[in-house]
């Protein structure tokens, strides 16, 4: 049976994790190649690593992080950041990652779906789209608020109708930010992953919000998640994704068990 | 051990390279050196993306050039896209042919309330006799990504559920295929790529 996939997400900034899922008794909490390969260790079923500056100058950084942490690791790495052409992609997958995410990129200019996937083919390309309930919309979750720029402005595009169009370019899959639930802790925005989910017929990885074991759980039933990022929950009394998926595999999940 | 990899310019090898270079295979890549593949000790077949791509073997001569090899018993792995060339071809590309080693075509998943493409990780069902799959126990995963798929038959080595039963992985003889990617597959994935590596081959295909 196919099983719920557990994403562990690295945010690095300057070639060292800055944020996402960090370990107290791991020497160099900050090294992205060391904690991918524990995470993948520990049971993670899919490594993204997110290039959080972006900067030109950040590219060859980014590159020699991508290297050193895909050198060792055998489960799929996604990488996202700065990601503009598909000169830049190349680049990123040469180095070894198997999927790249594009957001803003893709937004500018949505012909940049096509061209990656035609290349690579689709199964390389996570659009991620980063998205806030509009309470004016008459569907407030079906159009809510597609952003660009880290959330800081808004793309004029509804999540339901570019996810569409993201599916029919030739993306792979969705990386779904609920930018109303992100860092609460208070669960996913299932609402909004469901409409998403149920609108494309590709996998939908929903982002943002976790705190519990249950909000995962929630996610997967209600929200018709195909993947979750698990970030700061592994802070909250979870040790690891293999901790996680037992709890959920308790509650009714298929996952991958024993990993 | 001495591995050619074909490059059909179909996406990315680099996941590939890596790990047959990690379990000690000495990799060359060629894209239309025919020589490189004569000389190989192992073939692997990569392939993401389309089927319609694997026009290229053909027009490079790499087509006749792995036949050959196959039928001097040179054991071959093919990959995703890479196993379902083995076959007479794909829905995908009807006008495409495929290497017909086994007969029947691929097709696409049926029309279902889930999703298609096929993505994650999904379990095998290895039938007894698989030397490929030999070491790989019940409940054992792989990472999947793809649309269309193989059918059951004599040949098949493993079975997975997604819709409908298909073909995980296909062995006969020296030539095999598997849907899912070993490269990504954590160490189960390893540990099939190293019973290819040191796969000792039968007479002949």
């Amino acid at each position: 049976m196919i099983t719920k996939r557990i994403i562990a997400c690295l945010d690095v900034h300057g070639g060292r994790v800055v944020k996402g899922v960090q370990f107290v008794d791991l020497i160099d909490a900050g090294d992205p190649a060391a904690l991918a390969a524990r995470h993948a260790r520990e049971g993670a079923d899919e490594i993204v690593l997110l290039d959080i500056t972006a900067t030109h100058e950040g590219r060859q950084t980014l590159l020699d992080t991508v290297r050193r942490t895909a050198r060792e690791l055998f489960v799929p790495f996604a990488v996202g950041g700065g990601i503009r052409s598909a000169v830049d992609a190349a680049q990123v997958f040469e180095a070894g990652a198997d999927k790249v995410s594009i957001n803003s990129a893709a937004l500018a200019n949505p012909l940049l779906i096509d061209a990656i996937g035609r290349s690579f083919g689709a199964q390389a390309v996570v659009v991620a789209i980063d998205a806030r309930r509009d309470p004016q919309a008459v569907d407030p979750v079906r159009d809510a608020q597609v952003f660009v720029q880290g959330g800081r402005k808004p793309a004029g595009r509804r999540v339901v109708e570019w996810a569409r169009e993201a599916e029919a370019r030739g993306a792979g899959e969705i990386l779904l930010t609920s930018m109303d639930s992100d860092g609460t802790r208070a669960g996913f925005d299932c609402e909004l992953t469901a409409a998403v989910s149920e609108s494309v017929s590709i996998p939908v990885i929903a982002s943002g919000g976790a705190g519990t074991v249950d909000h995962f759980v929630d996610v997967f039933g209600r929200g018709r998640a195909d993947a979750a990022l698990a970030a700061s929950i592994f802070h909250f009394g979870i040790s690891s994704a293999r901790a996680l998926k037992e709890e959920l595999a308790r509650a009714g999940v298929s996952v991958r068990l024993p990993c | 051990m001495r591995v050619a990899v074909i490059d059909y310019k179909a996406g990315n090898l680099t996941s590939v390279l890596k790990a047959l270079r990690y379990l000690g295979a000495e990799v060359v890549v060629t894209d239309a050196d025919l020589a490189l593949v004569e000389n190989a000790e192992r073939i692997v077949l990569p392939g993401v993306g389309h089927f319609q791509a694997t026009e290229r073997l053909d027009a490079t001569g790499l087509t006749p050039a792995i036949r050959k090899a196959i039928a001097r018993g040179v054991p071959f792995l093919g990959i995703c896209v890479g196993m379902q060339w083995l076959y007479a071809g794909s829905s995908e590309a009807p006008q495409q042919p495929g290497l017909g080693h086994f007969a029947e075509g691929c097709a696409r998943f049926p029309e279902s309330h889930e999703k298609v493409p096929h993505v994650g990780w999904n379990s095998l069902e290895v039938r007894s006799g698989s030397r490929l799959l030999a070491g790989v126990e019940p409940g054992e995963f792989v990472y999947f990504t793809h649309s269309y798929k193989a059918p059951i038959t004599a040949d098949t080595a493993a079975i997975a559920h997604y819709i409908e039963p298909f073909s995980a992985s296909v062995e006969h003889r020296n030539v095999m295929g598997v849907q899912f990617h070993p490269e990504k597959s954590g160490t189960t994935g390893l540990k099939i790529l190293r019973s290819f590596l040191s796969w000792e081959a039968t007479e002949s295909a």
